[in-house]
């Protein structure tokens, strides 16, 4: 293993921005891996530093693979985790949102535009990212539809599931969608937190990263054949949004299969604890995404469902 | 006329409504053009709301020279303005990177496209902002490239010191003026000040080139001034100045100042050591129509914008 600065910015009043990647095997520039780009996405900080563990482990087993490099980037902004922010502390801009960044333009561009030249030339591009709704989802690949998208490789990961998105404006600045264009096939990884840590998922994630490394000929490694993913397009996941605001009491979790007319969750009145609002499932399947906060608003999606998948 | 565009619960016992002021003759025609006046779409650019207040004094006043309908939204991101907030506070996404919004969308990406689809049949829309609490701006109007032909002559009657003519860029497509735009309701961006302040001069200035456009549509027979000639930029020629290094950036010039190539408009110092660790000159000459206002800069920290210099 070795681990190198790849980008580097002195702030103010604050010791130097380094952002490290950690690099196992040499050679091709096989995968790289990136983490937490947000301030609040410890999980996903987590999931980097136990796949650096595996990868070490692995490493000294010699089991990478001859010419292949792998690169994980654990934090790109830990200025912003240190003090509990989302986003970059000096403008509140979201490095995500500044791919393929510009070395000449404003701090977080810079950024962005110093990680993209570092992290591109690989065949594999995976992120952990968070998504900008809170809620829960069932663990899943997801990736935009950009035209380069593969979903057969998506599906080598063995999670269940893998999400296709038709990319709006603001996500054609993300790492993933750049990624795309730039001929790296893009893979973001969404375990079940962001802000927590939750060992589970974490767990999942890590397998599944070593899995597709592994059936990509990249490392070697023993693993469990994971699930053969279904693959659905974001759009025809199904909302359920509230009609009343108030306290929400989740019955209903990602994961769980659901009937048609059962209960997914109750919206309380805040002041007298009365039932405002009973959820219930308009049709069969799984629960995707759920809302998680205590409150909530009227309006709000608080569950995507896929329809007719059985457990 | 004081009308709910749209409106939610929030969780505990409040709504958020949005609400415009129409303003329009005793008698109707049926033969009125219509313009809309849209701001707050950000909680921190402030101008906007003075000019609203303005823009009704002066016509309730003035009530028998109007003949047209005005439609005026103060507050498009109520919960921001109400609480020093930028974004629309506990939702992710840039209020104006989601237009047309989504009526399946979030409850934000619902008022998003109920708010444009009032805006819908004006024969004109100003969209008013601020700079951030960073920058300070001259009144200018943003237009791209792919609408200048249209908006270009308009924009000249605002009565703004200049008209800046930018690059299309794919994420600006999600703003509120674009989807107008694409929508066929003419819209001008309007940029002035600095976030968090109201300049009353740069108000006042707008308020009249305001009523001028209302006199040149049909709309308002009262007395207007004739609007000063804006210069009309391209990005070619404005030059970007940002810190090279992170620090304190203490201006040696007035915003508005025409400054000569490589004369300095400032430093960026350390307070610690008193070092002077950048002194920013002017790379073209011209007229500093955005100048930092905020002191604390990071690496890549916009300065300051320069109107002059050939393409």
């Amino acid at each position: 293993m070795k681990k190198e600065v790849i980008y580097s910015m002195k702030g103010p009043f604050r010791e130097e921005l380094k952002v490290k990647g950690y690099k196992f095997g040499e050679g091709e520039k096989a995968a790289c891996i990136v983490g937490a780009i947000r301030g609040n996405e410890i999980q996903q900080l987590y999931v980097c530093s136990q796949l650096i563990k595996a990868l070490k482990e692995l490493e000294n087993k010699g089991a990478i693979n001859s010419d292949n490099e792998i690169m994980v980037i654990p934090s790109v902004n830990q200025y912003s985790i240190n003090i509990g922010k989302r986003f970059w502390p000096g403008d509140e801009t979201d490095i995500n949102r500044m791919f393929p960044g510009d070395v000449t333009g404003e701090t977080t561009e810079r950024i962005a535009a110093g990680i993209f030249e570092k992290t591109q030339g690989y065949s594999y591009g995976i992120q952990f990212a968070s998504f900008y709704r809170p809620g829960d989802f069932v663990p899943h690949i997801r990736m935009m539809e950009t035209g380069y998208q593969s979903p057969s490789l998506a599906n080598l990961f063995g999670m269940p599931y893998v999400v296709i998105r038709k990319p709006k404006p603001y996500d054609t600045t993300t790492l993933n969608y750049n990624w795309q264009l730039w001929k790296t096939n893009a893979f973001s990884v969404y375990t079940k937190e962001t802000d927590e840590i939750d060992e589970k998922s974490a767990k999942q994630a890590v397998a599944a990263v070593l899995r597709f490394l592994t059936r990509m000929g990249i490392i070697k490694y023993n693993s469990h054949s994971g699930y053969i993913a279904s693959v659905i397009a974001e759009q025809d996941l199904m909302p359920i949004r509230t009609e009343k605001a108030g306290i929400y009491r989740r019955h209903k979790f990602p994961g769980d299969g659901i009937e048609r007319g059962e209960m997914l969750a109750e919206i309380l009145d805040p002041y007298d604890g009365r039932v405002l609002e009973t959820i219930t499932a308009p049709i069969e399947g799984i629960i995707f995404f759920s809302h998680k906060a205590p409150l909530v608003n009227q309006n709000e999606i608080v569950y995507e469902i896929i329809k007719r998948f059985h457990e | 006329m004081i009308e709910t565009i749209v409106s939610a619960d929030l969780a505990v016992d409040e709504k958020l409504t949005l609400e415009k002021n129409r303003l329009q003759p005793q008698e109707l025609t049926g033969e009125e053009k219509r313009i809309s006046i849209v701001t707050g779409l950000y909680g921190d650019e402030l101008d906007g709301e003075y000019i609203c207040y303005e823009l009704i004094r002066r016509i309730n006043s003035n009530k028998k020279y109007l003949k047209g309908i005005v439609d005026i939204f103060p507050s498009c991101n109520p919960l921001g303005l109400a609480s020093t907030t930028r974004g629309v506070p506990m939702f992710e996404l840039d209020m104006n990177r989601i237009f047309p919004g989504s009526e399946k969308g979030t409850t934000i990406e619902y008022i998003a496209a109920r708010l444009l689809d009032d805006i819908i049949g004006s024969n004109l829309c100003i969209d008013l902002h601020s700079s951030n609490i960073f920058l300070m701006e001259t009144p200018q109007v943003r237009i791209s490239e792919v609408t200048a032909e249209k908006l270009v002559p308009i924009a000249k009657q605002i009565n703004a010191d200049f008209v800046w003519v930018h690059a299309s860029a794919t994420v600006l497509e999600s703003t509120l003026a674009h989807s107008l735009n694409t929508m066929g309701v003419p819209t001008l961006a309007v940029e002035m000040g600095v976030g968090m302040r109201i300049n009353k001069k740069y108000g006042d200035q707008l308020v009249e080139g305001i009523f001028y456009i209302m006199k040149q549509m049909g709309m308002w027979e009262g007395p207007v001034e004739t609007p000063k000639e804006p210069i009309v930029s391209t990005d070619g020629s404005v030059s970007l100045v940002h810190a090279e290094v992170s620090g304190v950036f203490v201006p040696e010039i007035q915003h508005g100042e025409k400054v000569e190539k490589g004369q300095p408009m400032g430093s960026i110092i350390d307070s610690l050591t008193g070092d002077v660790n950048q002194i920013v000159e002017a790379p073209e000459s011209g007229f500093v129509f955005t100048l930092r206002e905020y002191p604390i800069v990071y690496e890549g920290s916009l300065i300051a914008r320069i109107l002059g210099g050939a393409k």
